[in-house]
């Protein structure tokens, strides 16, 4: 009877998971279309000003696009090498005593809380860098990218690992049978087993670095301009909402825009997904 | 038992959450039993000012001087804490802007009526880094250095560095002063660094040879420097005889003027006791 009734309530909670998410979505459609509607789609997703308080307001969000996709894509230029390289070393070079403290480090960075990333980002990176490029303001495009690139290293570093353990031992011991040398077993036989495995690693770590809100809202400057230097100020899209929506008045033509913005964030972030979904199912 | 098939979880879970309810509701009842409660919310600028208030007035409740009541306040910004007056889940909205049409038409809608009292008022102070030479600004000069006709300190006599400009992000209270009585309808360059609290522009201005900001006068310090503007200097007692251009007041919106419960407390922010928090806290008092 117990087993019975528990088993009926897990279903439930599941259930409501996806309740939660539906009604997530939900309300970004209802708030956000009518920012669509007002502006116009094309004219919102590629207009190059974003003066939403402005008289005409003026809501054209393709430099905060751009701000995000480019943030990213710096973070992930940084992150891949680290953490692939820490996790090919955690699992197939050194001895599993060592690799069961190691690896407890590095998922620790993950939880460490992200205003503490922005504070470092402030008060010891951003000084750094506009020491060292002799930059006006250090508050920059750049800074922004190595934080969140440091930021992502353990969701990436960590899942990479599991799927290089998770390469059976026979294919390695195969691979040593026909004289090849421990770095060819690595390069070319370990890795590519577990490549699906580390793509779909590298897009998680990609979906958090683009969803991430305060550390670049502390760290990125804040400008909306295309991006057209790595030492510029840049404001991403989850910066933006972070940043107005306590001020917006509910209803009005900004509020909406907010949540368009965050309807558009929410359908990239979706694509990614849907890409590792597609990939892991493909390559299994 | 024979509730159950789908419906079992269902009724359970139902249970479990009435259960807690009334669980909670039990306990914190208790605690306040007789007394009457308050809630504030809004302007990140003012949201000290409320916090220190309320922690004087309670204070003063609990020795017996005045009327008992559980107060409490939360920030969120100018816009939330209307949003929150108007769907009637607190009694004070703290905002640092006066009340826009849009959100006046949705009051009416509701058939409530959002009334402001003014509580003190804020001076905005420009702000440069220490080592900077300027020692003053005009109205103009600050507009054309803000709309980026002006993109170094030579041009308006001082070395020749490139400016960096910081502003705040456009939805906030300061900015949209700031917007009104600088920019007079045009708009920031858009390089401009925009910076979610005046704490974030003050320590960016502290670190940056070459920036100018704004913040309110509660954030002067000597990491930065402030700038007079047609050579009056920002200070409290400017704000008040009224020397000092770049001010702004701080209200808080209540339904219909105030009444009960919150006439007492917005009585006591006006009180002398009120305004000596007010001016202890770097914003100016009324009068």
């Amino acid at each position: 009877m117990k087993k019975n009734f528990i088993e009926k309530l897990l279903p439930l909670f599941a259930f409501l998971s996806c309740l939660f998410l539906l009604g997530i979505t939900f309300t970004l459609f209802i708030e956000g279309l009518p920012a669509f509607k007002a502006v116009g789609f094309w004219k919102f997703i590629f207009g190059k000003s974003w003066h939403p308080t402005h008289e005409p307001p003026e809501f054209g969000i393709l430099p905060l696009i751009l701000s995000s996709l480019g943030v990213t894509f710096f973070a992930l230029i940084i992150a891949i090498p680290l953490s692939l390289g820490s996790a090919i070393y955690i699992s197939e070079v050194i001895s599993p005593r060592i690799k069961e403290i190691l690896k407890p480090i590095i998922e620790l960075l993950a939880g460490i809380p992200s205003v503490v990333y922005g504070f470092f980002g402030i008060v010891f990176l951003a000084p750094l860098v506009q020491k060292m490029f002799n930059l006006p303001t250090g508050l920059t495009f750049l800074t922004a990218s190595i934080i969140l690139g440091i930021m992502i290293v353990p969701t990436i570093a960590s899942l990479t690992e599991d799927a290089i353990s998770a390469v059976p031992r026979e294919i390695k011991e195969a691979s040593f049978a026909l004289g090849a040398t421990k770095w060819e077993t690595i390069t070319q036989v370990v890795v590519p087993g577990a490549s699906s495995g580390i793509i779909t690693a590298i897009l998680l770590g990609m979906g958090r670095a683009m969803g991430e809100t305060m550390t670049v809202l502390m760290v990125a400057g804040g400008a909306t301009m295309i991006p057209k230097s790595i030492f510029q100020p840049v404001r991403p899209m989850t910066a933006t909402i972070a940043a107005e929506m306590g001020e917006a008045p509910m209803g009005s033509p900004h509020y909406h825009a907010l949540f368009a913005i965050a309807l558009a964030l929410f359908l990239l972030v979706l694509i990614f997904n849907l890409l590792v979904d597609w990939i892991s199912l493909k390559r299994r | 038992m024979k509730v159950r098939g789908l419906w079992g979880p269902v009724v359970l879970a139902a249970a479990l959450v009435i259960v807690t309810q009334f669980y909670f509701c039990g306990l914190s009842g208790a605690r306040t039993k007789s007394r009457e409660r308050l809630s504030i919310q809004g302007s990140t600028t003012i949201l000290p000012i409320a916090q220190a208030i309320a922690e004087e007035y309670m204070d003063l409740a609990d020795r017996g001087l005045l009327p008992e009541m559980d107060i409490t306040v939360r920030g969120g910004g100018s816009g939330v804490g209307i949003t929150a007056l108007l769907d009637g889940t607190i009694d004070i909205a703290m905002a640092s802007r006066p009340i826009k049409p849009g959100e006046i038409e949705r009051a009416r809608k509701k058939g409530f009526n959002p009334v402001p009292t003014i509580i003190a008022k804020d001076g905005i102070a420009v702000i440069v880094h220490p080592s900077n030479s300027i020692k003053g600004l005009n109205i103009e000069q600050l507009k054309a250095i803000y709309t980026g006709q002006i993109s170094t300190w030579s041009k308006v006599g001082g070395q020749d560095k490139s400016i960096v400009v910081i502003s705040r992000d456009t939805a906030s209270g300061t900015f949209e002063t700031f917007k009104k009585l600088v920019l007079k309808g045009e708009k920031v360059r858009n390089d401009a660094l925009m910076l979610a609290s005046n704490q974030a522009v003050a320590t960016t201005v502290a670190k940056t040879p070459g920036a100018i900001g704004y913040v309110g006068l509660g954030y002067l310090s000597e990491r930065v420097k402030a700038l007079e503007i047609d050579k009056v200097e920002p200070s409290q007692r400017t704000v008040v005889n009224g020397d000092y251009k770049l001010s702004r007041p701080l209200f808080m919106y209540t339904h219909g003027e105030p009444k009960g419960m919150t006439k007492k407390f917005i009585d006591f922010v006006l009180s002398l006791a009120g305004q000596r928090v007010v001016k202890d806290l770097g914003f100016v008092p009324l009068g």
